[in-house]
Formats: structure tokens, sequence, C-alpha cells
């Protein structure tokens, strides 16, 4: 095994095109338990933690690239007011020791059902980018899993940001785990409200073999609020309303029984989560105060 | 790999190292400062806090390469000379350690919180303490020394 230290992207690219097996390395929390377990050798390591390119975030437009590198911590302290549900996630990630080194870029690399990231980026809409020596693409997120731990990232690509657009409105995460911090979560989901374009996002975590949306929901919901012109004078959200979007979600759930928990209870503690984030974040769009668990 | 870095204020080099080895590792067996523990190796308890660049991290899960040129702050280098820090001699003094495998971690981390945050709430000594497990004490001398090593720094 040899260490590399890549100086910039470029760099970085290089060693990845010329060597696609050598393993990135940011944050290290992933992958340094798998090597001190020797559950993975690979041929090298790539440290990523010195490339300016993945090191910041900006906006630009209404828009904010986060770069790869990012770790947790500087999303909950610096992303708090701009991306709120992003950074709910982060919030439950792990510990603050964790939380310093764990980046968005090595969440989604892993690709794990259960990245607490996910649920979030998909509420909304995130876009990961992707680069190789043959250029950079982006990909809306819901694109990037395609199955458990596997992502649609080439062997000789790099993730180098996610880009997601500025909350324009509410937006929450919530998780179900033993423990309130350091789990993995049983399952988890996130909502976000889009006023600016009248819809939806949602996310769902642990509970199919990829992250995944629940885009019935998500439609069911828009359409309320839009024919009922909740959107632009918003009322108490009807009972009838709010169960049937927890239905929804929790249809839209393909759990497995595992350790953590049994597909039942997952399904079922998906539509409870659903229906409590939908009150919160409609309660702060109708009253403009934040409520959380 | 030849590795060197800053611990402690003072420069050191370790020969050898593997490159798949952990910053704990190096630390440990190749620095010979045991002060460190290594009680996962996954990042679950927390014994293994130093600070890298002043941010408390699990140097299990530092890979060896990622420390080159780096300043690392261990349990050994909170002390001034004999003088303990007022995080370690509070541990003392409120009898917050028992077999004392998980006090290095929690005095790096109990550091930095009271650096970031000279009065912290109960709760956020809890948030901050949440990735430092300890088997013997249930936590509440712990808590109890957090706070003592809060006023103790808040008056000198
Ligand atoms: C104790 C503990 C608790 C945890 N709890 C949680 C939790 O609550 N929720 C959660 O979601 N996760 C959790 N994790 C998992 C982990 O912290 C996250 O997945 C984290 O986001 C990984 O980021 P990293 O930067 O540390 O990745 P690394 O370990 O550095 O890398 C992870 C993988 O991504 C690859 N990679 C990294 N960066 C890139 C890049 N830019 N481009 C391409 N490939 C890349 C690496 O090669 C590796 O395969 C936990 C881990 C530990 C040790
Ligand atoms: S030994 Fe590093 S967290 Fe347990
Ligand atoms: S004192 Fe024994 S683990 Fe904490």
């Amino acid at each position: 095994m040899d260490f590399l230290r890549a100086a910039s992207l470029d760099d970085a690219l290089a060693t990845k095109a010329q060597r696609p097996d050598i393993a990135p390395i940011a944050g290290g929390t992933d992958l340094m338990v798998a090597i001190n377990f020797d559950h993975i050798r690979p041929s090298g390591l790539l440290d990523l933690t010195s490339v300016p390119e993945l090191a910041d975030w900006s906006e630009s437009g209404g828009v904010i690239r986060i770069g790869a590198g990012v770790p947790y911590a500087r999303i909950i302290s610096e992303l708090g007011e701009h991306l709120p549900g992003l950074a709910m996630a982060s919030r439950t990630v792990a510990s603050p020791q964790i939380r310093n080194r764990g980046t968005v870029g090595g969440n989604l690399a892993t690709a794990s059902p259960s990245g607490d990231a996910h649920p979030a980026l998909l509420a909304c809409a995130a876009e990961v980018e992707l680069a190789s020596v043959r250029g950079t693409r982006r990909l809306p997120v819901a694109e990037f899993f395609t199955g458990v731990k596997r992502s649609a990232a080439e062997p000789d690509e790099l993730i180098t940001a996610v880009h997601l657009a500025r909350a324009t409105g509410p937006q929450q995460f919530a998780k179900v785990g033993t423990r309130n911090a350091m789990v993995i979560s049983v399952c988890a989901f996130s909502v976000a409200l889009h006023p600016d374009r009248a819809e939806v996002g949602t996310g769902l975590g642990s509970a199919a073999p990829t992250p995944r949306r629940a885009v019935e929901a998500e439609e069911f919901l828009a359409g309320e609020l839009t024919s009922r012109g909740m959107w632009t004078d918003p009322r108490p959200l009807p009972e009838t309303v709010v169960t049937r979007f927890g239905e929804l979600v929790a249809a839209a759930a393909a759990p497995i029984d595992d350790v953590r928990g049994t597909a039942s209870y997952r399904r079922h503690a998906l539509g409870v989560l659903a229906r409590r984030t939908v009150g919160w974040t409609w309660d702060e769009y109708s009253t403009g105060r934040q409520t959380c668990a | 790999m030849r590795l060197n870095l800053t611990v402690n204020g003072r420069p050191h080099q370790a020969d050898e190292a593997w490159e798949g080895e952990s910053l704990l590792h190096v630390l440990r067996e190749r620095l010979g400062l045991p002060g460190s523990k290594n009680a996962c190796e996954q990042g679950e308890c927390g014994s293994c806090t130093v600070y890298l660049d002043d941010v408390p991290v699990c140097s299990c899960m530092v890979a060896a390469g990622q420390a080159q040129g780096r300043a690392v702050r261990t349990v050994e280098g909170l002390a001034d000379g004999d003088r303990l820090d007022a995080v370690q001699q509070s541990f003392v003094d409120s009898g917050a350690v028992q077999c004392g495998f998980c006090t290095p971690g929690l005095l790096v981390q109990a550091h930095d919180l009271i650096e970031r945050n000279p009065e912290p709430t109960d709760a956020e000594i809890r948030e901050s303490l949440a990735g430092n497990l300890c088997r013997c004490t249930g936590y509440e001398k712990i808590m109890d020394a957090v706070r003592l090593a809060a006023q103790r720094k808040a008056v000198s």
C-alpha cells in the first residue's frame, strides 16, 4: 500500500485516472474502520484533505456548492440557515469528533442506505458533482444511488461537490435510533417545502436498498397545498392530508428486517416521522416559527 | 513511510510507519505516547481523542499520512509541566476516574468544550461528550468534573 497526498484537484484526478483502484480518503470515518479491521486492503490511499477545491462551500445565484471535503461540523455551524435540512441531518451524525472529520463527499461515496445526508439531499433535489480527467458532470442525487453501497460514480471519478438551492421554505430531518448520538438510523426521513416552485421534497433513509424519495407523497401534498390555495394563504393542514401524506411515505419504503429493526417497524416509523415533520414544517411555514424535536 | 509531525509542541519523526495505520498507532507504538487509548479502533468510544490542528478528532480514524506536517496535541500535552490543566485536576478532585481508560479522550474533548464554550450548560456538556464512552463511572462524576473545570477556568 502507498500513500499519496493530492495537492490540487487536477493532481487528484490524474492519480485516480491512472489508478482507479486507489482509495480516496477524506475524513477517514468509514474507510479507516474498514482498514483497521482488515475488511479492505486498498492498493493505496489518496488523501484529499489538502485539495483546496474540495475544502470550502460557496454560494452563487441562490445555489450553494458544498465541496466534498467540507466536514459536518462546518455544515452545522455555517449552513444552518441556508440549508436547514442538511444541517439538521449533519447534526445527528455520530459524535462531535466524527463530525469534525466526516464529510458529505464520503457519505455519498459510501452510498449506504443509512447515510444521514442522503434524505436531506434528496428532499432538496441536490445535484452531485463528479469529476475525472475526462471532465465534470452533475447528476441529480436520486440518480446517484444505484444499489446497496453502489453509486453512479465511475472508477476514475471523484465526487467533488454537492449543489443545493438555498432553502426557500422550512425543512426538517428526523431519525429513529436507540440513542441521541452515535447511531446508524433505524430509519430516517427528510421533508422540504419549496414554496418558490410550489413543490415538496422528501427523502427516506434506511428504508430501501438505496436512499429514495417518496414521489407520490410529494406530489400529493404539493397538489393539496396548491388546490387549496394554501401556499399563499396558509391555514392549518387538514388531518386527512397529514394522514395520507404519512401513508404515502410509508408506502414508498421497501425496507428489510435486520439487527436494527424489522421492515414493518420501519414502515410504521417512517409514517410517524413523515406526519410529525410535515406538521413541523407546515407550522413554521404558516407561523414563521421553527419547531424541532 | 517517513512521517514528520509536531506533537505537543515538539517536532517528531516516525520512520517506517505503515501507510494504512492510524495516527493513534503512530502515537502509541512509534512515538511512545500511550496516553491516547485504543479501545475500539472504530470511532465509537472516543478514548483516542486528540487535537489535530486544534480540532478534536478520533485519532484511530486519521490515517498516519494525513498527519504529515500537522500539529497534534494529546492528553500528554494538556498539563503545563507538573501543573495539571484545570480539566485534569477537576477529574481527579471529582472522582471522575475509575479504571481510567476513557479518561484521556474525555479530558481532550472536555478541554476543547471549555475552550470554545466557557460556560457550558449540562445539555451542552452531554452533547459534547456524546462520543466518549465510559464503562465505569455512570457519567455523573464526569459531569461534575466538567462543571468544576469550567468554574475553575472562569476564575483563573
Ligand atoms: C462511530 C461512527 C459513527 C457514525 N455514525 C454515522 C451516522 O450517524 N450517520 C451517517 O450517515 N454516517 C455515520 N458514520 C459513517 C461516516 O462517518 C460517514 O459516512 C461520513 O460521511 C464519511 O465521510 P468521510 O469523509 O469520513 O469518508 P471516508 O472514510 O474518508 O471515505 C468514505 C468512502 O468514500 C470514499 N471517498 C471519500 N471522499 C471521496 C470523494 N471526494 N470522491 C470519491 N470517493 C470518496 C472513500 O474512498 C471511501 O470509500 C459513522 C462512522 C463512525 C466511525
Ligand atoms: S479507539 Fe478511536 S474511537 Fe475508540
Ligand atoms: S473510568 Fe473506566 S471506562 Fe471510564
